[in-house]
């Protein structure tokens, strides 16, 4: 009992009431992005302990991809971060492509910027709009939000086949080649969606309520990001100057100018703000891609789809995916199939300093907080 | 002044609120079973089988050569091929599918089997309200009810069904250039 009252007298300064409550938050609770589960021990409304319980959703991706060929486990990782699927097939096409040393056509490498940017756009545009959700602020912003995400899904649709599931990128190019009409309705809702930007930071950021639930909270230090391995909006939120795709420049993102936004306090507000900004810079990304794109293959013509036997050997393919660090490890060992598959996932990985933002804190703001961590638990089981 | 950042906010949800009557940007919804949008051409739900002419035994593209079944990542095809051969569209004797069926709960659309198959004999196909009471035999689709006449192809991808319908014709007419001198000599044979 009495270590107990000293852990409370730790995290909050008082002794409060001395008793420790223990309830389990999900796995089907309203706010936890899917089939998420916190074991959380409270005192009063305080945060003394938060155990995140994964791998309610798990699905054997990685099993499934070894005993299949490289091909096939393209659709699969549609279903990772079921949000991005653009994204997540480019990781996948990028190891191969080191793996099996398969050279991408210029006018694919900009097809493949055009569509991960996009990506970004309707991913931050919507995880906003569920962090006003797990606030309190039900359908607004989500909707506003949804409505652009819905016109970047419309264009997926004609050019893939699929909303989400797009299975859209092969090894050594992209499946179909973009046409002119594609390219004008993208230049065209590229060009509206500034107006959306300015739309949605007039309706959020000054609102004092907003302000009030996220500012301070659910902080991150710097020290403590960079030794958990957080990456992505979260990692620059703490004023971590770390993009991949300025730090690796794959693919052609050595040739675009855009800036890395850059928080100060890696609090939940900044996480916000550094959505924004990023969907800005995307925005200019896409209009130097749309005015760049060269005529030309979309395919490697060496590349087979059937039957492909990389030599023996390994390699790691990254990106900076809408939510940090998306990376596929393989192994081939000279067979059609890999022997070892990895996927390296972002929001997984973000999730572990869960408990450090939330200690001390109250059980409404373990919800705000793991909203900004923006999490798809397709990807954090797998 | 605190409240003015909600009122700001509010301004903004009022413009979205009468813009939606004026201006199609902002209101992008439909009342789905009365209105429908159109469907996309690359949209894809679940393969049919093509079949040229009007009989379906006879015309399938298919030659069971079951790469379609490897390749398929959930596996959700099965293929028994045929003992004896029959004439393709070119007229060369090839094997045909006994049986062809696809599990549509398992299927997940990913459209690898249109993409490897050699004989443009399995596509995608665009209609997509396929829900059945029956969960046994209504989930697994049989040689006859996937199939479906190039005609209907060309309906819902024209674009992708004109250039197959090229490539074929141009495969047949070698084909024939092929056959026909050779069928030449074997007649200046006989009557030899």
């Amino acid at each position: 009992m009495s270590a107990v009252a000293d852990r409370i007298v730790e995290l909050t300064g008082d002794a409060g009431s001395g008793q420790l409550l223990e309830i389990s938050m999900g796995p089907h609770h309203p706010s936890t992005h899917g089939v998420f589960r916190m074991n959380v021990e409270l005192e009063g409304e305080r945060v003394m302990k938060l155990k995140p319980v994964f791998g309610y959703l798990h699905r054997n991706h990685e099993k499934i991809a070894e005993n299949a060929s490289y091909l096939a486990a393209m659709p699969y990782t549609d279903r990772l971060d079921y949000m991005c699927s653009m994204t997540n097939n480019w990781a996948y096409a990028l190891s191969v492509e080191k793996l099996a040393g398969i050279a991408v056509p210029e006018r694919a490498e900009y097809a493949r910027v055009i569509v991960a940017e996009l990506t970004r756009l309707q991913n931050h545009a919507s995880l906003i709009g569920f962090l006003m959700q797990d606030m309190g602020a039900s359908g607004t912003p989500l909707m506003y939000a949804f409505r652009e995400r819905e016109k970047i899904l419309d264009l997926f649709e004609q050019l893939s086949g699929a909303r989400m599931m797009c299975n859209y990128m092969r090894f050594g190019g992209v499946r179909v080649d973009p046409s002119p009409e594609w390219l004008f309705e993208v230049r065209a809702l590229v060009g509206r969606f500034p107006r959306f930007l300015d739309e949605f930071q007039q309706l959020l950021m000054e609102n004092e309520i907003l302000m009030s639930r996220t500012q301070g909270v659910g902080v991150l230090p710097r020290e403590l990001a960079v030794n958990a391995g957080i990456t992505g909006p979260m990692l620059r939120a703490s004023g971590v100057n770390y993009d991949i795709r300025k730090v690796d420049g794959y693919g052609i993102y050595g040739r675009f100018e855009f800036r890395v936004p850059l928080g100060e306090h890696g609090d939940v507000y900044d996480r916000y703000m550094m959505r924004v900004l990023e969907m800005r810079e995307s925005v200019k990304i896409l209009e130097q891609a749309l005015k760049g794109i060269p005529e030309g293959p979309v395919m490697d013509p060496k590349a087979r789809l059937r039957g492909l036997r990389p030599k023996a050997g390994e390699a790691y393919g990254r990106i900076e995916s809408p939510k940090g660090e998306l990376g596929f490890y393989l192994i081939s060992n000279g067979t059609h199939e890999p022997y070892r598959y990895r996927v390296r996932p972002p929001s997984m990985i973000n999730l572990t300093v869960l408990e450090d933002m939330c200690l001390g804190r109250s059980v409404a703001d373990i919800v705000v907080t793991l909203g900004s961590v923006d999490i798809v638990l397709g990807e954090v089981d797998r | 002044m605190l409240g003015e950042g909600i009122v700001k906010g509010l301004a903004e949800t009022a413009r979205n609120f009468f813009g939606s009557y004026v201006e199609k940007d902002r209101l992008t919804t439909v009342q789905f079973p009365e209105e429908r949008l159109p469907q996309a051409e690359a949209a894809r739900v679940f393969p049919f089988l093509v079949y040229d002419t009007d009989d379906m035994e006879k015309g399938l593209r298919c030659v069971a050569c079951k790469i379609c079944e490897v390749e398929c990542p959930p596996r959700c095809i099965t293929i028994e091929k045929s003992t004896e051969k029959k004439p393709d569209f070119t007229g060369k004797p090839q094997f045909y599918p006994e049986k062809f069926e696809i599990d549509v709960s398992v299927c997940m659309s990913c459209q690898i089997c249109v993409e490897v198959c050699p004989f443009e004999a399995i596509k995608m196909d665009t209609a997509f309200e396929l829900s059945t009471d029956d969960r046994f035999g209504g989930l697994r689709w049989e040689k006859e009810r996937l199939a479906k006449p190039n005609e209907y192809y060309r309906q819902i991808h024209p674009m992708e069904a004109a250039e197959v319908d090229e490539q074929l014709a141009e495969k047949k007419a070698k084909a024939e250039e092929k056959h026909a001198p050779a069928a030449a000599t074997a007649e200046g044979a006989a009557t030899r």
